[in-house]
């Protein structure tokens, strides 16, 4: 792995022909760590993820065995998988749904014995058309192999898993909009607390969600242990993590790195991953985990790549994509971009989020397009303010799910590092970098 | 008289078995339907509500929420370029206007010969190759003005129909078979979902 002598442990097949197949699989240890954890007890599966202390990768990196932990005990229980990525800059998943799909799968049936369901629904981004076809694929050879179906190995556990079709919304990689869009509704997040999923889930049964890649850890951490993957990266941020890049840099792509051990600036700069910014320019500033993260600047190069790490740096990891923006971006133009995205994908429960993002949108608009006002700069940050007061980080809420309170980072990040820029685009009506 | 033809009523009712509660197959219906029929056809979408237990009225409500659940006719060829952060660092609006032109549409619009509707995407997670177009929401890595044309040349002489099949049809391979848990259990789940639901 670059940088650090860690494992590749979710892209070892990446890159190998017919990485996708059962055949390419079980040649390269594929199917053996469901074989081992069903020799074990399912508390004794469980144990071995909490004790990797493997963090979610959805983007709340919430602990996946504490997560399990809380699953209310009921004879109808539900794994839910999230595929459904769609946080603006990040691949990691849709890459791991098309090259390695059984791995994936493999996952969900560790999971499943683990917690002893026997539903599992995996979710996957409508727009994923190849990806919804591997896994559908991977999912029937599975069945014909015996990985999943009716007493499992001759294990006597059984399980059936159903590949289900987003069909085109952001809200729905919300978990609990997730299984409102999975029971054939809207996709409208659920008030919680005080009820998470792992109590009133899935038609209202207790349901565990997790992320597509932090399936694809567990054959893994099964094979060798809890320990091990444990014993990587540093602190709470365990194991290693497909960071996606993207933006200006020489070489975007997903890369696999250790956690802790490798920094923003390895991972932007090192010829093996990043390889620099392009064409020689400058680092402007970048987003350290999606688009609802505030952005960070060159003095935040030296970052390591982990949760705690970044979040007492003032932003987060987030769903693990980097986007990188050098010196000839606009960061108006960047921030309504970004801004437009939101108000385009709001469910429209909430007022100040509906309305807020629309208002923000139109008002950056015109700043980027030359009809930006004095008072706009104190408008928008207004705006801001009533979807999440203080516009602080961690934020704070005045809506049902975090949608809203992921609208003010970008701006205020755009505003409190490049004010200037916003002051120039009002004074000359218009964009300087046109 | 189903609007659903034979092979397609059958695969509805597959889909509908799947699920514990049967408005979880609404998506992947409406997603069936579009397959059959390139849109999302009010016909459909009664057809769907029998299915699956609800109104005609709530499967158009929870249809509209979904950016690709068509309720008005498109294209051959949904042809979608996001424009989203990565992509607009790396030309995003270029190529969208270029699109336009060569396609002679504006975005939300189909071509006369009704062959390609263009829509501008939100992020398609393909951010390593920017910009990031779909055609019938496949990844075709169109990233400069040429390769467009050069695609759309193709498409238009009917060229690569195994790898992007017309608009609608999204998952070509078929589930083999259903449920295979024991009939008990999954008779007690349907049990509790249906006591939920009533």
């Amino acid at each position: 792995m670059p940088l650090t002598d860690a494992p590749r442990i979710v892209t070892a097949r990446l890159g190998q022909r017919d990485s996708h197949t059962l055949e390419r699989y079980l040649a390269t240890g594929g199917y053996e760590g469901l074989h081992k954890a069903l020799t074990m007890s399912p508390a004794a599966v469980a144990a071995e993820v909490d004790a990797a202390s493997l963090l979610g990768r959805g983007g709340a990196g919430f602990p996946a065995g504490r997560k399990w932990s809380m699953l209310k005990k009921d004879p109808v229980t539900y794994l839910v998988v999230n595929g459904d990525e769609s946080e603006p800059a990040t691949f990691k998943d849709h890459l791991l749904l098309e090259s390695d799909p059984h791995q994936i799968l493999e996952g969900v049936i560790i999971s499943a014995y683990a917690l002893q369901v026997t539903r599992a629904f995996i979710y996957i981004r409508g727009e994923f058309a190849l990806g919804l076809e591997r896994m559908e694929e991977a999912l029937n050879d599975a069945y014909r192999h015996g990985a999943v179906g009716r007493d499992i190995f001759s294990s006597g556990f059984s399980l059936d898993v159903v590949v289900h079709p987003g069909a085109g919304a952001y809200i729905c990689g919300e978990e609990t909009a997730l299984l409102e869009s999975l029971e054939g509704k809207r996709g409208f997040p659920r008030i919680k607390p005080p009820f998470f999923p792992a109590v009133i889930g899935l038609y209202g049964q207790p349901t565990v969600v997790n992320n597509v890649e932090t399936m694809a850890n567990i054959p893994w951490i099964v094979t060798h242990g809890g320990a091990a993957f444990a014993a990587l990266g540093a602190g709470r941020s365990a194991g290693t993590r497909l960071f996606a890049l993207s933006g200006h840099v020489q070489r975007p792509g997903a890369y696999e790195v250790e956690m802790v051990k490798v920094s923003f600036r390895d991972l932007i700069y090192a010829e093996a991953l990043g390889g620099g910014v392009r064409e020689g320019r400058d680092l402007k500033a970048f987003i350290p985990g999606g688009v609802s993260a505030p952005w960070f600047g060159p003095e935040h190069l030296d970052l390591p790549l982990g949760q705690d790490e970044v979040g007492q740096a003032g932003s987060m990891l987030g769903s693990g994509s980097v986007v990188v923006m050098d010196s000839s971006t606009c960061a108006v133009r960047a921030a309504w971009r970004i801004t437009k995205f939101f108000a385009r994908e709001t469910c429209g429960q909430c007022t100040p989020c509906r309305e807020g993002a629309g208002w923000l949108e139109r008002i950056l608009y015109r700043i980027e397009h030359g009809g930006g006002r004095e008072e706009d700069i104190e408008l928008l940050m207004d705006v801001c303010d009533n979807i999440s007061p203080g516009v602080q980080w961690p934020p704070q809420q005045t809506t049902i799910c975090v949608l809203g309170p992921s609208i003010p980072p970008s701006i205020s990040a755009a505003i409190s590092r490049f004010g200037d820029e916003f002051l120039v685009h009002i004074k000359d009506g218009g964009c300087p970098y046109d | 008289m189903s609007h659903f033809t034979t092979p397609m009523a059958a695969r509805a009712r597959q889909l509908v078995a799947l699920y514990p509660e049967p408005r979880s197959a609404l998506l992947p219906l409406c997603h069936l339907a579009q397959e059959q029929d390139g849109w999302l056809r009010p016909e459909a979408m009664v057809e769907i509500a029998e299915l699956v237990g609800v109104t005609p009225a709530e499967v158009r409500g929870t249809a509209s929420f979904y950016d690709m659940l068509h309720t008005e006719p498109v294209g051959k060829y949904l042809v979608s370029v996001c424009t989203n952060i990565a992509c607009l660092l790396d030309g995003a609006a270029e190529l969208l206007a270029h699109a336009e032109e060569r396609l002679a549409v504006r975005v939300g619009s189909t071509s006369e010969d009704g062959l390609f509707t263009l829509e501008e995407a939100e992020c398609l997670a393909d951010c390593d190759h920017p910009p990031c177009v779909q055609v019938n929401h496949r990844f075709v890595r169109t990233t400069t003005a040429d390769q467009f044309d050069a695609l759309i040349d193709e498409l238009s002489a009917g060229g690569r129909a195994d790898e992007i099949p017309t608009h609608g049809t999204l998952v070509r391979i078929r589930r083999n078979g259903g449920l295979r848990v024991d009939p008990e259990e999954i008779a007690r789940e349907r049990a509790r979902a249906a006591g939920r639901a009533g």
